[in-house]
């Protein structure tokens, strides 16, 4: 299913764009499976998710822990530690 | 009364005061955070998740409300480019007494920095970097638990 993905700050840098649409295979359902499975990508997708402890994430919005589930989801969004105020 | 904006525009501290005086307020409070000079930064830049970070601001306001009586709460960021000395947010808070705007106040700002998606990269000269979460941000977000 058709999934969008975001990502921000150094994530969106080291992958070179900020948003894109994929179509994870059945055996992606969490977002921890997510980012593994685009860790395998390679080139700046590697880089970005080399160290998974340090990416945060969101599912349609709302903040998750990486063992979320993405069944059904939308958008999710990959990202480092917030760092506003 | 919640008012939360993210904006690119310059902060306007007066106007947004303005706005939470008045009725039956006897107190507001304020935090300002401002683009620090001291370690040769020249830039920094923000960035955010639209409309997540709006939502997420607007929960912080909406916890802030039910804890503590307030008649107002606002939180204005700003995003995009800005330079030392700028405004980066500004956090309002008006109550009935003192002690309600105050804490309000030091409650939004800490769980702000936590809980609302936003990044900063700081640029001196030819280096930018992105700024790394602090583990003392955490603890002081933590501590209204």
């Amino acid at each position: 299913m058709a999934l969008t993905i975001l990502y921000f700050a150094w994530v969106r840098e080291r992958i070179g764009q900020a948003e894109e649409v994929v179509t994870p295979p059945a055996e992606v359902v969490t977002v921890a499976d997510l980012i593994g499975w685009l860790a395998k990508w390679g080139g700046g997708y590697a880089e970005a998710m080399a160290e998974p402890e340090r990416l945060r994430a969101a599912v349609d919005q709302n903040f998750v822990g990486t063992d979320a589930s993405i069944v059904g989801a939308r958008e999710v969004a990959i990202f480092p530690p917030v760092t506003g105020g | 009364m919640i008012r939360i904006l993210v904006s690119r525009e310059p902060i306007d501290l007066a106007a947004e005061t303005a706005r939470v005086e008045g009725g039956n307020v006897g107190a507001v409070a304020s935090f300002c955070g401002l683009v620090r000079a001291d370690d040769g930064v020249d830039q920094l830049e923000l960035e955010h998740y639209p409309g997540a970070t709006e939502a997420a601001l607007d929960r912080i306001a909406r916890t802030a409300s039910e804890r503590w009586s307030l008649q107002a709460a606002t939180i204005v960021h700003r995003v995009g480019p800005m330079r030392p000395g700028e405004r980066i947010v500004l956090v309002l808070t008006a109550a009935p007494h003192r002690r309600d705007a105050l804490d309000a106040c030091a409650y939004l700002i800490d769980r702000l920095k936590t809980d609302a998606p936003f990044w900063k990269r700081e640029t001196r000269g030819d280096d930018a970097r992105w700024v790394e979460a602090r583990d003392s941000d955490t603890a002081a977000a933590e501590r209204w638990r």
